[in-house]
């Protein structure tokens, strides 16, 4: 009942505001280039649906593999950095660096560097700079976090930094590792979006492009559809996310389980 | 069966927690290592158990480094493991056949009277199932030496006193050697054979009593008179 209201009522708020939108723009007569009505939006959407999907598939493959890279990433640095203070305490510097420094400042460098007849590889470096540090933080706290008296546990029993790691530090980094994740999911298509934008015309084919693209052309209606779709990716990337987190935790970890 | 003779330790910070502290536990010993809060009882055990290297002194083990079984003060499991996950770690970490390892996890379980919990999460037990589960860690891998750092104070008196006879009977039936360390006074003069009594801060012991027999409950005579003994030692040690 709890979980139906928690559906329902959301979408009772958005169906009033959509009707209220609708009914503003026909009472006031607001031209389509300002403010579309949501029925242009959707008529928009189902004209250009062929299109708008090839854009997304785009967008949301630069997003996962950006996503994929910087958890690859992410794990395997905060490891390292977990066996060797002296290795964290050189290198974390340079991912605070990586992480404070704008990306759109860094994306036109990136792009040239790649080159633009690899321009994919190059929107998918970006995005993972972007979703990268999330992870390396999380998953940082966690692996530092573990119990001491655990850890001089395995001591006694004469385990090895591998036995130790993977037994005790990286179970306990998991609930840390996801909150990195899914604040990680909607940067790398965040990350995605800017790079799309920075390569600019006639290389990138995603929704960002498209975006620009009816803008330009006073399109809005479309450009309003591009943006919906983009808005709702990044809310099922959070759920998705939401849910891997809420099972992998649900046998022990707190957060899950005052959420079931 | 461990010796420690003339040990000091001090903390980077700059606390001297022991000073020339000397003791001996014998094989099949159950010894209680008694002091007030603070004295460094918890960094006695850890030094005893190679946790902790001294600065000065020495740890010696008369046949070979036995195999040690430790528990904390509060439970120490891993939240994201079941109960005999929790009981197996020690055979996981030497590398025992998994098959082999749960059999000894679910023997160890079933002696703290958690048969039937095996597949329960730390957080779906309570607080004395938990330490019963980290009791059964620490038995899992047949321990020689058994070191215990007040086990049972965060628990309430009956659950302390239950915990307590489980103890003892774990220690007859194994022919275990126990350092017990504990602040309470009427659980050292139930318990033990033999009690340590720490000064304050520096630690050292001030005194060795052996209990006499015939302690068979906590309320016999012979008990109560040991109580007395005892704190007569530690206010005596308090006050030095
Ligand atoms: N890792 C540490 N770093 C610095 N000081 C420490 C450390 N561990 C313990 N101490 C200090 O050493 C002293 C002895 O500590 P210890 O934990 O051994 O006492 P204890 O006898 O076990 O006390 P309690 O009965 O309260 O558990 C204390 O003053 C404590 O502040
Ligand atoms: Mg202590």
């Amino acid at each position: 009942m709890r979980r139906l209201a928690d559906f329902l009522l959301p979408l009772a708020v958005a169906a009033f505001l959509l009707g209220a939108w609708e009914a503003a723009v026909a009472h006031w007569q607001v031209p389509a280039y300002v403010l579309p009505a949501p029925s242009a939006i959707a008529r928009a959407f189902a004209d250009n649906f062929g299109s708008l999907m090839e854009a997304l598939a785009s967008t949301l493959a630069v997003t996962l593999e950006a996503f994929v890279a910087a958890c690859v990433l992410g794990i395997a640095t905060a490891t390292a950095f977990s066996q060797s203070r002296l290795l964290e305490r050189t290198l974390y510097p340079y991912a605070v660096i990586l992480q404070v420094t704008p990306v759109v400042a860094i994306a036109p460098l990136i792009l040239i560097w790649v080159g633009f007849e690899r321009i994919n590889l190059a929107l998918v470096i970006i995005a993972t700079i972007v979703a990268f540090f999330p992870i390396l933080a999380g998953a940082t706290l966690g692996l530092k976090s573990a119990d001491f008296n655990l850890i001089d546990l395995t001591r006694l029993y004469g385990a090895s930094r591998l036995q130790t790691l993977w037994r005790i530090r990286l179970p306990n980094a998991l609930p840390y590792l996801l909150s990195g994740m899914k604040t990680a999911g909607g940067l790398a298509l965040i990350g995605a979006v800017v790079a799309e934008f920075v390569a600019g015309s006639g290389t990138a084919t995603g929704l960002a492009w498209r975006i620009v693209e009816s803008g330009n052309r006073l399109e809005i209606a479309t450009l309003f559809a591009a943006l919906a779709l983009l808005a709702l990716t990044g809310v099922m990337i959070f759920a998705a996310l939401s849910f891997l987190e809420w099972w992998l935790l649900r046998r022990w970890h707190e957060s899950a389980i005052s959420a079931s | 069966m461990i010796a420690l003779s003339g040990i000091a330790k001090r903390f980077p910070n700059g606390v001297q927690a022991l000073n020339d502290l000397s003791f001996t536990v014998g094989r099949g010993e159950f010894v209680s290592l008694l002091g007030p809060s603070g004295c460094g009882k918890s960094t006695a055990l850890r030094l005893a158990a190679g946790l902790l290297t001294p600065d000065a002194g020495t740890v010696t083990c008369a046949d070979g480094k036995p195999q040690i079984g430790f528990v904390f003060q509060d439970h120490t499991l891993m939240p994201w493991a079941d109960a005999m996950t929790n009981a197996r770690l020690p055979l996981d970490l030497k590398r025992v056949p998994r098959e082999q390892a749960d059999a000894c996890a679910v023997a160890a379980l079933a002696r703290v009277g958690l048969a039937g919990f095996e597949r329960a999460y730390p957080r779906e037990l309570s607080g004395g199932m938990k330490m019963r589960v980290s009791i059964a860690r620490a038995l899992a891998a047949q321990p020689q030496l058994l070191l215990l750092d007040e086990p049972f104070a965060a628990l309430d008196e009956i659950t302390r006193n239950t915990l307590g006879d489980d103890l003892l009977k774990l220690w007859r039936e194994d022919g275990l050697t126990v350092l017990f360390v504990t602040h309470s006074v009427s659980e050292s003069s139930y318990l033990s054979q033999r009690v340590l009594v720490m000064t304050s801060r520096p630690g050292r012991i001030t005194a060795d009593i052996a209990l006499a027999s015939g302690r068979d409950s906590r309320l016999s005579p012979v008990t109560i008179e040991a109580q007395r003994f005892i704190s007569g030692a530690l206010n005596t040690a308090i006050a030095a």
